[in-house]
């Protein structure tokens, strides 16, 4: 017989007894027991038994309409929160739908564990109906993942899953689980231990390099501070301030990075690269030390390498020792957990300030600020809707975005200031994350008002969610900056390739207001600049669900400054804002 | 330039494989690759031999290091170590030219472990040098088939290539 009560009291005595449990049951459990208290998922033949276990368990389960949707849905939950998400699909197409969300994970290392069913293990590698290698086809996008081979081996496999998830580097993990596997039946017992002898992040950075980058940070006449990704998921942000503050670093973020230094402080330069401020990406060339901190000099952050901080002395933080040398020449290395890291940096320097440099980034901000053109038309420009979005939320809000044009401007008009607000497809680039990382983070967090900036284009991937949204009452606030373009690919056409526009031109698309209402969820058009305040308030009010407002904006705007592929971060294009 | 990598890795499925993607995904074609359970049956090592960039093998190194089933990795390159392979050749071999074909099997310390009408089979094992030379030598008389097993090899004196303990990391 069963002990079939799944222990939810989290008393420590009743959480350590041993009890009967089968494999599904074991495999709530254990999440549960890990902290679990969301996971987004979609059922089929080879988890139905663990379908029936989290049948009136205490997990709360997100029923998505794709798989993919699960897989975002979970990561913007371990963004927006820090806590790893989970997501749970079948075998086969289930499992292959994931797919694209894990890469995305993987690409901005976050923290999500994926399960997967697959066939009974009799079964496993005979091509048997909706069997798919699983754990093949995400090897090079996972952290690590793993085939339970017994029903006893699930509880120690879930715990060393969540753990790989978030220590060290986080990244995604997943755990492919046969289905004849959660029919057995197991002694379950809770514990805490964890031996994985091949898996010892290094934290505490080596001392006599901290020393080393102290006394070259004391030495800079011309400093800059670059600070990625890797700041938010050690909850460094508070150092870095303290560190800039001290020494007077001008502070510049990556895409990942944007919410690791508020953006309004005198010292922030704003995103760097391909889009970048034209003062970051000139602090950058012309900085003598550069102070990466959890970043990994991506190509859309370098430009061409030659030309990249060419003056420059390096220092590289990062808790990876992977991504030490890996695209550019560091001078001195500092292999550790950031918020360590930092912690010992600022302990080791004195307060100083390089008056001379800072007056120039002054110059150059004053000379270069970020900035558009009126249309002449008339139309809402895309940069007034984010900046618009901003004043109505105080600059507060979590805002997640797609991937394209409205992704640039958000990440240059929002000036976030708090870590694990922005959330964006980094790495990969996936356009349809960002209404389901939306999802995934106002279920994370309900204390805070959350927004999804989506391009038309990206929207129309995922837009079956709203369904997802309107059946749980979930509070996003979706605005779609709608150009009736894919507009980062229009643009790249008709700059470089001669205005043909091959493919782009995606028109009016579906009526999105429509389409919402469809789902169950209300929506507003907006077309005159006059109109778009009161439409967004609107949205802004709405408590207990979701809405949409569907934004025309001005259909032919570019996003500049930019540095065309192949060139330097000095050679950026549209520098006043436009090309004439 | 040659780099001979060894690793020490948990005996689970799939280590194979993970540390070979992640030579292939740099476009790096893995000259040999030996495995063999070693003195803890959980625990085996790996020989690598990889033709690279010193920079990117460096980065692909880090790369398998971050491998949870593996335990340990050293670049054995410019150590002090014992390397050894073990060829396989089948040579076409009648009466008239036996006799020399056993005259070179002798000068290389190899041995004859086959011996069939129309062909041997020579057993050598040394270093991938030595290896390469007996190939070349017994090449005129007519090679049908070699077998090579791949480089092997240990870093000579004290210095070993330990694996670490199991500690228990308590979360
Ligand atoms: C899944 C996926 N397919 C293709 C692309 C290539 N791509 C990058 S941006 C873009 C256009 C995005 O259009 P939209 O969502 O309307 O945003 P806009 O640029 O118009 O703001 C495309 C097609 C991508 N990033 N992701
Ligand atoms: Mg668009």
């Amino acid at each position: 017989m069963l002990d079939k009560m799944i222990n939810n009291t989290g008393d420590k005595e009743e959480k350590g007894k041993p009890v009967r449990l089968s494999g599904a049951q074991a495999f709530v459990q254990a999440l549960i027991d890990q902290g679990v208290d969301t996971i987004f998922g979609y059922p089929g033949g080879s988890v139905l038994p663990i379908y029936d276990a989290i049948y009136q368990s205490p997990l709360r389960h997100i029923l998505v309409r794709h798989e993919q949707a699960a897989a975002h849905a979970a990561d913007g939950y371990a963004r927006a929160t820090g806590r790893p998400g989970v997501c749970l699909a079948t075998s086969g197409p289930g499992a292959t739908n994931l797919v694209t969300g894990i890469a995305t994970a993987w690409m901005d290392s976050s923290p999500v564990v994926a399960f997967t069913g697959n066939v009974a293990r009799q079964l496993i590698g005979r091509d048997a109906f909706q069997e798919a290698d699983i754990t093949g086809i995400t090897l090079p996008i996972t952290k690590h993942n793993f085939v339970v081979r017994e029903a006893g081996e699930l509880p120690r496999i879930i715990r060393e899953a969540f753990h790989i998830a978030t220590t060290g580097r986080p990244g995604p993990v997943l755990v492919d689980i046969p289905k004849d596997v959660t029919l057995e039946e197991i002694t379950y017992q809770y514990t805490d231990h964890v031996n994985l002898p091949g898996f010892r992040p290094t934290y505490q950075g080596h001392i006599r390099q901290i020393n080393e980058a102290a006394r070259a940070i004391m030495a800079a006449k011309r400093p800059v501070l670059y600070i990625g990704g890797g700041v938010i998921s050690s909850g460094a942000a508070d150092l870095v301030r303290q560190l800039a503050e001290k020494v007077g670093l001008p502070v510049t973020f990556t895409l990942m990075g944007i919410g690791g230094f508020p953006g309004h402080h005198p010292l922030a330069l704003g995103m760097l690269g391909m889009h970048g401020t034209v003062y970051a990406n000139l602090a950058v060339s012309r900085c003598d030390l550069l102070i990466a901190v959890g970043a990994r000099f991506d190509d859309r952050v370098t430009g061409r390498l030659d030309s990249f901080a060419r003056e420059a002395k390096i220092i590289h933080i990062d808790i990876d020792p992977a991504e030490i040398g890996k695209n550019v020449r560091v001078d001195i290395p500092v292999v550790g957990d950031a918020r360590t890291v930092l912690a010992e940096l600022i302990r080791k320097v004195s307060t100083k300030r390089e008056a001379e440099w800072l007056g120039q980034i002054e110059e150059w901000k004053k000379q270069y600020p970020l900035r558009y053109k009126e249309d002449p038309a008339g139309s809402i420009m895309p940069q007034f809707l984010v900046e618009e979005i901003y004043a109505v939320t105080g600059g507060h809000a979590v805002v997640a975005s797609d991937v394209g044009q409205h992704q640039m401007w958000l990440a240059q008009y929002y000036k976030f200031s708090t870590p694990r607000s922005h959330i964006s497809s980094g790495g990969l680039g996936t356009m349809g994350f960002g209404f389901p990382a939306g999802i995934g983070a106002a279920l994370g967090r309900p204390d805070r008002q959350v927004w999804c900036l989506c391009g038309d284009g990206s929207f129309q991937m995922n837009s079956q969610e709203l369904t997802t949204a309107a059946v749980y009452g979930i509070p996003v606030k979706v605005v779609v900056c709608n150009n009736g373009y894919l507009g980062m690919v229009r643009q790249w056409q008709e700059i470089f390739f001669a205005n043909r526009l091959s493919h782009s031109d995606i028109g009016s698309g579906p009526d999105l207001v429509k389409l919402a209402e469809a789902h169950g969820v209300p929506a507003r058009r907006v077309e005159k600049p006059a109109e778009l305040r009161a439409a967004l308030e609107w949205a802004a009010a709405r408590q207990d669900g979701p809405v949409l407002v569907d934004v025309r904006v001005a259909r032919e705007a570019n996003v500049f400054p930019m540095v065309p592929l192949g060139a330097g971060l000095e050679d950026m294009i549209g520098k006043e804002g436009w090309v004439k | 330039m040659k780099h001979i990598l060894s690793l020490i890795v948990l005996n689970h499925a799939g280590v194979l494989t993970r540390v070979a993607g992640l030579f292939s995904r740099r476009g790096y074609n893995i000259e040999s690759i030996a495995v063999g359970i070693t003195e803890d049956p959980n625990v085996s090592r790996m020989t690598i031999v990889v033709d690279g960039d010193e920079n990117v093998v460096e980065q692909i190194t880090k790369n398998v290091h971050k491998l949870i089933d593996v335990l340990k990795v050293s670049d054995i390159t410019h150590d002090d170590c014992v390397d050894r392979e073990l060829a396989l050749i089948k040579v076409t071999a009648n009466s008239s030219n036996r006799s020399e074909i056993l005259q070179i099997v002798d000068i290389f310390r190899a041995r004859i472990v086959d011996v069939g009408e129309q062909s041997v089979i020579v057993e050598v094992t040394g270093d991938e040098g030595k290896v390469d030379a007996i190939i070349q030598l017994l090449r005129p008389y007519g090679i049908k088939e070699v077998a090579r097993t791949g480089m092997i090899a240990m870093v000579r004196g004290t210095k070993m290539q330990k694996t670490p303990s199991r500690r228990v990391i308590n979360i």
